[in-house]
């Protein structure tokens, strides 16, 4: 198994704390989500799911690729913004 | 009353860089907006530059641009589990001052790029994110910035906001983006001595090597990887179709690790240190997924507008391209003291059809739907290769009329012949 961690260690960032520019509007709705895609797909592992079937949202590590947005199209459950102006991932070399 | 420009540039990529560039230095009054810490710090691409589109508006780029090698190889491997076929092309025919492919690092070369923007009188601004367009009725008249006081305001907004632009979308100028228009491409940069690099590829003198690899790899979705040479590192990525990954529910960084361990490619990469880790969206919708590109005070460029011919691998030149020609579309509506409406700006759009960018998205604008309906382009024919030239190349007592009876026999159990011919035409029709 790969630790997605291990590969973010690398990356610059400059997290804007408390104030996440991903957000998951209704945690019910991805209890009932079957695929759960965004906990498959995210490059960066944002997205777990628990035994209970929640799924949680970290987004420190977030390449803000922007393809939980997508995925989510059946039900468009992700509110997706970039960042404020300066943070979040910041590349070395791109 | 707030200063008006003459024209705002959202995103400080390619293609916003390439229309600041042109403006300012035909004397307009341009302000560009980028939400990293600086140009480039959130941008990925592969990568491969070509010289074409930014010879036509820095010529000399070559004396400064932080260009790492000059391509003088190019690979094009089909690859199966533990196996690949594989063509190359080098030449010497090519050198640092004539090549017309680089392999650059994102990060420093958009810095490089907007600091001559800058140079020739871009006012631009870092860390600032745009979060609305400003309109006056159905015109766009400035953009509201995450800043204090943040709205500006100007004659004409470039949208250069790159593949997810929330600017277009917000504004209804682009639908939402689906799953099968996009790949999700995902990288690394690892860092290995030059001297060993140069070694193991057989460089010299600022040589390069880039590798395209299908097959295997991508587990029969649409995709491809690659490996790029550069100074003293390896970029090495692979992409699919945001569509088949979800269908497939594989993690992207599962691909890249398979790829990195496949026997072709480890390698490679043996002893090299990873110092990076990107993601990225490519719009590979080519022509049908382009959107509405003008409107009543505004244009799209470069990613934002879809522009990306995914089957030569590029992009960040068609940004520059389309950046330039929308540019010069402001300037030559500027002269004639005209307005920034939809029926003058459809100028941009002219252009375009005109140049290189969207005379080849036309020319493929079928590829993808018949590769995505024949999945097995991707997959038997990467193997009947491999399979085949494994069994004709070994010696092991067989002679070789029954060698290439056998290997006939066995093609075509994975693939009739009406089945090829098929196949053929259909890719041939793909690309006229």
């Amino acid at each position: 198994m790969i630790q997605i961690e291990e590969k973010l260690y690398q990356n610059r960032y400059r997290v804007d704390e408390g104030r996440p520019h991903i957000k998951i509007k209704n945690r019910e709705t991805c209890t009932l989500c079957y695929d759960k895609s965004c906990t498959v797909l995210c490059p960066a592992g944002c997205y777990r799911k628990n035994e209970t079937e929640e799924v949680t949202l970290i987004t420190d590590g977030c390449l803000e690729c922007g393809t939980c947005q997508i995925i989510c199209m059946e039900h468009k459950n992700i509110q997706w913004e970039y960042p404020r102006g300066g943070f979040g991932i910041l590349y070395k070399f791109g | 009353m707030k200063e008006k420009y003459d024209c705002i540039i959202v995103g400080a990529g390619p293609g916003g860089t390439a229309a600041a560039y042109t403006l300012a230095s035909n004397g307009l009054n341009v302000i560009q907006l980028e939400r990293g810490e600086y140009p480039g710090s959130k941008n990925v691409q592969g990568a491969v530059l070509y010289a074409n589109s930014l010879e036509k508006i820095i010529p000399d780029f070559r004396m400064d641009a932080p260009l790492e090698r000059f391509l003088a190889e190019q690979r094009v491997w089909i690859i199966d589990k533990d196996a690949y076929v594989g063509t190359t092309h080098r030449t010497a025919a090519l050198n640092w001052d004539n090549a017309d492919r680089y392999t650059i690092l994102r990060a420093p070369f958009d810095r490089w790029f907007s600091k001559k923007a800058q140079e020739a009188g871009v006012l631009l601004i870092c860390e600032t994110t745009v979060l609305d367009l400003i309109k006056e009725k159905e015109r766009v008249v400035g953009v509201r910035t995450d800043r204090e006081d943040g709205e500006l305001y100007g004659e004409v907004v470039i949208l250069a906001d790159g593949v997810n632009s929330m600017l277009a979308r917000k504004a209804g100028f682009r639908k939402e983006i689906v799953a099968k228009e996009v790949a999700l491409g995902v990288k690394e940069t690892i860092f290995i001595p030059q001297e060993i690099l140069e070694n193991r590829f057989g460089l010299v003198d600022n040589q390069g090597v880039a590798i395209e690899m299908l097959g295997a790899i991508t587990r029969g979705m649409l995709g491809t990887a690659f490996l790029y040479t550069n100074k003293e590192s390896i970029s090495i990525g692979i992409g699919c179709l945001l569509a088949d990954l979800k269908k497939e529910k594989i993690p992207p960084f599962e691909l890249l690790e398979s790829l990195k361990n496949h026997p072709a490619v480890k390698p490679l990469i043996v002893g090299g240190e990873v110092k990076e880790y990107s993601a990225h969206l490519i719009p590979e919708g080519g022509y049908h997924a382009m959107p509405q590109i003008y409107g009543e005070g505004w244009m799209i460029v470069g990613d934002a507008a879809m522009l990306v011919n995914s089957i030569h691998r590029e992009g960040s030149n068609l940004a520059m391209e389309s950046g330039r020609l929308a540019a010069e579309t402001v300037i030559e509506i500027k002269k004639k003291n005209a307005r920034f409406n939809k029926m003058n700006l459809v100028l941009y759009k002219e252009k375009l059809e005109k140049s290189f960018v969207l005379k080849d998205l036309r020319k493929y604008k079928n590829f993808h739907a018949v590769i995505g309906k024949n999945r097995h382009f991707l997959t038997t024919y990467p193997e009947i290769m491999n399979v085949s030239l494994f069994s004709l190349l070994q010696v092991d007592g067989v002679d070789k009329r029954t060698k290439e009876r056998e290997t006939i026999k066995n093609i075509l159990k994975k693939r009739s012949v009406s089945g090829i011919l098929q196949d053929a035409i259909q890719l041939w029709r793909a690309t006229r």
